[in-house]
């Protein structure tokens, strides 16, 4: 068995950014492991633009955003260990891997930094009837065929779901020739950023449907139609709305799911709205000297705010291993109400945490002109009103550690009214 | 005069912007709750531009294909045309963020860059 002080698990924008934080906290033994043949995670095959502009003020693509991070863990020298697959995790640390190289080898870590991003949530979530013929397809399985292995997947596309990967995929499939015939989506907005909407499906002429609903999926072999229905209110197809849509490709962007099974068998407690860990204001989860970040925590909208978690992640579990984690044992509960589905951290120490801390949650319905407001024991502390506050994009509120004085208990944050 | 309606993309709001042009100018905007749909409408109803990113086939290198993007943006209505002048296009591996594969693509006057590394096979 090998010792390292840090190991992180996945080598994607979270994984990257924490082993430069934990670097520039002073860790120096610090392990990246990395299922894929390359760093960057998603990043790799997220060849649009749009990356980049919170931390580096312009627009970068994908690869060349993930490259930065790269080029700096190589600069700083530390090691990447790609084409591993790690198994398991035991609560006290030990990381069991498999590789081509090394074989099966367990690993010792001082601290371990969970980054395994999330995945795509599949056909099989959304109770479609029909056969299963080919040609049915997440939006990111799609988006790797095409731009990481050079595949067209098909001519004629219709998308279910509006997730920001459909939307990106609408366009690029539309400009390789293929004819999106339209996105649905069972909400009466877009899930995805105004700006894929705007530049994905409109610039091309693409339909968005809103209120509709794949019911039915044709074809035995391939994929020749689908079925699409109008929903109601109660977000079931409202009979007699059916339309036929021809297609040979169908792709699905529905939602992402935190990818913790690694994180459940190290005992990691994990939030029943988000998915992931719960953690505190370091990061750090229910488990000793097991943090998380990225998307395995909760999933954002921006790698911007994911770098920037990353790298406080890498800095907590570097002052976790030279036992500088002090804590006065108090912690005071965050939660979101009315309207906010979750708040992450899920709690913090008041004694320790910094000064400001920013707080990161979704909404749950679209919200125009409501406020957004935060109770320390039930004392509302802060109430700002918001032009708008929707599911698609995550809010944020800057928790001041004065707000917490000395005796809190439960912060929490809900929309108001008024 | 002409009318034009655009969806503004500069906050989740995606207000519906209502804009008169007149020789070419925007002279009006209606349906902006803020400022800066005013800002969008300026430039995007005159000028739209876009950065457009795919990928080239690449040989002899350790995947089949390799991003691009234009540098800079080019015009919203000739997407195609630059799209169809970087379909011909080949890659040699190595390439490197930053090569440059095709000047001038289409007549826009934007460069056709690497985005990605690819490291010969």
């Amino acid at each position: 068995m090998t010792t390292h002080d840090i190991v992180i698990v996945g080598a994607g924008p979270a994984g990257l950014a924490a082993a430069i934080g934990a670097r520039e906290a002073g860790a120096q033994d610090i392990l990246l492991l990395e299922r894929d043949g390359e760093p960057g995670g998603i990043l790799n095959q997220c060849i649009h633009n749009g990356f980049g502009l919170h931390t580096f003020n312009e627009e970068l693509t994908g690869p060349e955003y993930a490259r930065r991070y790269i080029d700096r863990v190589n600069e700083l020298g530390i090691p990447i260990q790609t084409g591993t697959t790690v198994l398991d995790i035991s609560p006290d640390r030990v990381l069991t891997c498999t590789s081509r190289e090394n074989g099966f080898e367990q690993i010792r870590a001082g601290a371990v930094i969970l980054c395994m991003g999330c995945r795509e949530r599949p056909r099989g979530a959304m109770d479609i009837p029909g056969s299963r013929p080919a040609g049915i397809y997440s939006a990111g399985t799609a988006q790797r065929l095409m731009n990481i292995d050079g595949f067209m997947p098909g001519k004629e596309v219709f998308i279910m779901g509006s997730g920001n990967i459909g939307l990106i995929m609408a366009r690029r499939l539309t400009l390789e020739g293929a004819v999106v015939k339209g996105v649905c989506n069972r909400s009466a907005y877009s899930s995805g950023l105004k700006r894929n909407v705007v530049q994905c499906l409109d610039d091309f002429g693409i339909p968005l449907m809103v209120r509709h609903t794949v019911t039915e999926i044709h074809g035995r072999d391939r994929l020749e139609g689908v079925t699409v229905s109008e929903v109601g209110e109660d977000k079931k197809p409202i009979p007699g709305t059916e339309q036929y849509i021809s297609c040979d490709t169908l792709l699905f962007s529905v939602g992402l799911l935190p990818e913790n099974e690694l994180s459940e068998q190290a005992g990691v407690e994990l939030d029943a709205v988000t998915g992931g860990p719960t953690v505190d204001d370091r990061l750090a989860t229910s488990v000793p000297g097991v943090f998380a970040c990225g998307n395995v925590l909760h999933v954002h909208d921006l790698v911007d705010f994911v770098s920037e978690e990353a790298a406080r992640a890498g800095a907590a579990a570097a002052r976790f291993v030279r036992g500088e984690t002090v804590s006065s044992g108090r912690r005071v509960s965050l939660r979101g109400r009315n309207g906010v589905r979750y708040s992450v951290p899920q709690s913090v120490d008041p004694d320790t945490m910094p000064e400001e801390l920013t707080v990161r949650f979704r909404v749950a319905d679209q919200y125009l002109g409501c406020y957004l407001s935060c109770y320390v024991d039930g004392v509302r502390v802060s109430h700002k009103k918001k032009r708008i506050m929707t599911p698609g994009e995550m809010e944020a509120f800057v928790l001041r550690r004065e707000m917490l004085g000395n005796d809190a208990r439960e912060v929490v944050f809900c929309v108001e009214e008024a | 005069m002409a009318q034009l309606e655009l969806t503004c993309i500069r906050c989740p709001m995606g207000c519906t912007l209502r804009v008169t042009l007149e020789i070419g100018a925007v002279t009006a905007v209606e349906g902006n709750r803020c400022r800066r749909g005013a800002e969008y409408a300026a430039t995007e109803a005159v000028h739209p531009v876009r950065t457009v990113t795919t990928s080239v086939r690449a040989v002899g290198g350790t995947r089949p294909v390799v991003s691009v993007k234009t540098v800079p943006e080019v015009p919203k209505d000739r997407i195609f045309d630059v799209m169809a002048a970087i379909r011909g296009l080949t890659a040699t591996a190595p390439v490197h963020i930053g090569d440059v594969l095709l000047r001038d693509a289409a007549g826009t006057g934007a460069s056709i860059v690497v985005t990605a590394e690819l490291e010969k096979r």
